[in-house]
């Protein structure tokens, strides 16, 4: 009951993320409208945005652009972002952990006492400080974003190479003749894999939450190209009036991090032998 | 014992050190001159350049360092930009605010998730235990700058219960308290629920149900405390996060906390400020790191035998 349950649920959140994925990636066919044109009847006659209605399905925003095309085009800002953002820092993190448990040693250490000195600045702050660094754009965005979220991945990845090489069959294989390098890519890698995909799944999560949150500080994608976060950026001074052009981004936010939350806990449960053993 | 915490110390110390290198790599990183900053925008070359020689910027790197490192050890972490006054002075004119919201946001997180953790492990399996843990999955998942904007809007402007912002009073503290607490507690709520569910199968619970104590007993005497260790980690994770990570909901509710005043230099570009804050938070997790070990081997005796050299 509880597996059916489960089940269903991580299927309802792969359902919802590839129709996100869908609508981002054909937005230019999905949208009704442009997402920068402003409308002439996009505003009321005070000037104020418009309540969603059957022609702009989530109303108009504070220059009367349709929100709901927004929305979409912000889908692709904020899924672009997550998977390049993501890619790299699961890149950097694996090449970090992989080297630093394989390799030891002084470098090995090393790599380490260094990812848990950049553990010490918390998250936000330390991507506040890129983005002042860089001018942000969405390629710099994601690269902050990267370049503060490989740590916990570094770290992960670090605990379990250690645990892999101290193994029998490591072992075995290595009184077998086997040289390092295709221990390495042969053995250990593979044995990884599970690993890399549930925290690539769990990472796209926190990436789409930082990146919402750096663009809702006005520091990450800059306007005209709508993202989630900045979409309630530009429109937070409406909020009272018109809150539907806060609580309708966010909300997808919310949906999208649950998605990939739970998505990533489905795959956890799936790939992780020992998880398994111990429900049996 | 000392031992255990003579090499905690000396770790954190370290930790400091190479934070302190960090920061200010980054600031020499920087694209903005501080100089030319001080000297304001109709300064001359000349002056420019005086100011630089007063401030050791045309010294070597090591130098830079050395001094920079001294100053930060007499607490002097440079002038704002925008402000002309001692950064250390701002920030610590900010900490009680962030002190007070801190402790607020903790209480509020402790009580909630630890109350849904018990609930939802005792009663693990029913829709009580299903709809809590869904609720802590869309509390990890929201963004707090969204649940802060939803609780102002529901509890400040339609419903007036509380002020829209400000600082003062204890209803100034209630929203953002919650938001940070409201979220916080789902982390709280699904780590205690796993750790009471795997206690519950230890023999020593079932020893003491034997020899007739009471389940609340159990519960709460016997189970609750193996979960406490990693609680006090939390809180510990916790103390330095929200020293620092409380931009959004301190920026959202005018808190005027610390967060608040990194906002307040992101938007100046006030980059003395934004290093000293983060440098104050850097230290802030390293110090909350430090009080969870310390505190550590009295919750678990068992601690101190494991980490016996």
């Amino acid at each position: 009951m509880k597996a059916l349950f489960s089940r269903k649920t991580a299927l309802a959140a792969a359902f919802f993320v590839l129709s996100v994925l869908v609508l981002a990636a054909g937005a230019s066919w999905f949208a009704p409208y442009s997402p920068e044109e402003t409308f002439f009847d996009g505003l009321t006659l005070e000037g104020a945005p418009l309540p969603p209605s059957a022609k702009y399905w989530f109303g108009t925003d504070l220059l009367g652009r349709d929100l709901f095309s927004r929305v979409i085009w912000g889908a692709q800002t904020s899924l672009v972002i997550g998977v390049v953002a993501n890619g790299v820092a699961l890149l950097i993190g694996t090449l970090v952990g992989v080297t630093a448990g394989y390799v030891r040693g002084f470098a090995g250490n090393a790599l380490m006492r260094f990812t848990d000195l950049m553990m010490c600045f918390p998250a936000l702050l330390l991507a506040i400080v890129l983005a002042a660094v860089f001018t942000p754009s969405l390629w710099i965005v994601a690269l902050v974003i990267a370049m503060v979220n490989w740590v916990q991945i570094a770290r992960v990845i670090y605990t379990q190479t250690v645990s892999l090489t101290e193994r029998e069959f490591i072992e075995a294989t290595r009184s077998l003749g086997a040289s390092r390098v295709r221990i390495l890519f042969r053995h250990v890698v593979p044995h990884l894999v599970p690993t890399i995909v549930v925290w690539g799944t769990l990472g796209i999560a926190t990436t789409v939450l930082l990146e919402a949150t750096l663009s809702y500080l006005g520091i990450g994608v800059q306007p005209p190209t709508p993202s989630w976060g900045n979409i309630i950026f530009e429109n937070q001074s409406y909020f009272t009036t018109a809150p539907w052009l806060v609580f309708i981004p966010g909300a997808t936010i919310v949906a999208m991090a649950v998605a990939f939350n739970l998505l990533g806990d489905a795959l956890r449960e799936a790939l992780d032998p020992t998880l398994r053993a111990r429900q049996a | 014992m000392a031992r255990y915490l003579a090499g905690r110390v000396g770790q954190a110390l370290l930790l400091l050190l190479g934070v302190s290198l960090i920061t200010f790599v980054l600031l020499y990183v920087m694209p903005a001159d501080p100089a030319r900053q001080i000297a304001g925008r109709s300064a001359t070359a000349e002056t420019v350049q005086v100011i630089r020689e007063q401030l050791g910027l045309d010294q070597p790197l090591h130098v830079q360092y050395g001094r920079y490192l001294s100053g930060l050890a007499q607490l002097d972490l440079g002038r704002s930009y925008a402000q002309k006054t001692e950064v250390s002075e701002i920030v610590a004119a900010r900490l009680p605010a962030s002190l007070l919201l801190m402790m607020a946001a903790i209480a509020c997180e402790l009580l909630m998730g630890v109350a849904i953790g018990v609930v939802a492990a005792v009663k693990r399996g029913s829709r009580l235990d299903n709809a809590s843990m869904v609720a802590s999955f869309v509390g990890v998942s929201t963004p707090q700058f969204v649940a802060a904007m939803l609780l102002l809007y529901v509890f400040a402007v339609r419903l007036d219960w509380f002020p829209v912002g400000g600082y003062g009073e204890a209803r100034h503290l209630v929203l953002p308290a919650l938001t940070l607490g409201l979220l916080g507690a789902g982390w709280y709520a699904r780590m205690v629920r796993s750790c009471l569910i795997d206690v519950f199968t230890q023999d020593y619970i079932r020893t003491a149900r034997a020899k007739g104590a009471p389940e609340w007993r159990v519960l709460l005497v016997h189970a609750l405390r193996n979960a406490l260790l990693p609680i006090v980690a939390m809180i510990g994770i916790d103390v330095g996060l929200f020293m620092s990570g409380a931009v959004v909901v301190e920026s959202v509710f005018g808190w005027p906390g610390i967060g608040q005043l990194a906002w307040q230099a992101i938007q100046q570009v006030d980059i003395p400020i934004i290093m000293g804050v983060t440098l104050v938070a850097a230290v802030a997790i390293i110090l909350g790191n430090l009080l969870a070990d310390v505190v550590a081997p009295f919750v678990d005796p068992r601690i101190k035998l494991r980490t016996a050299p």
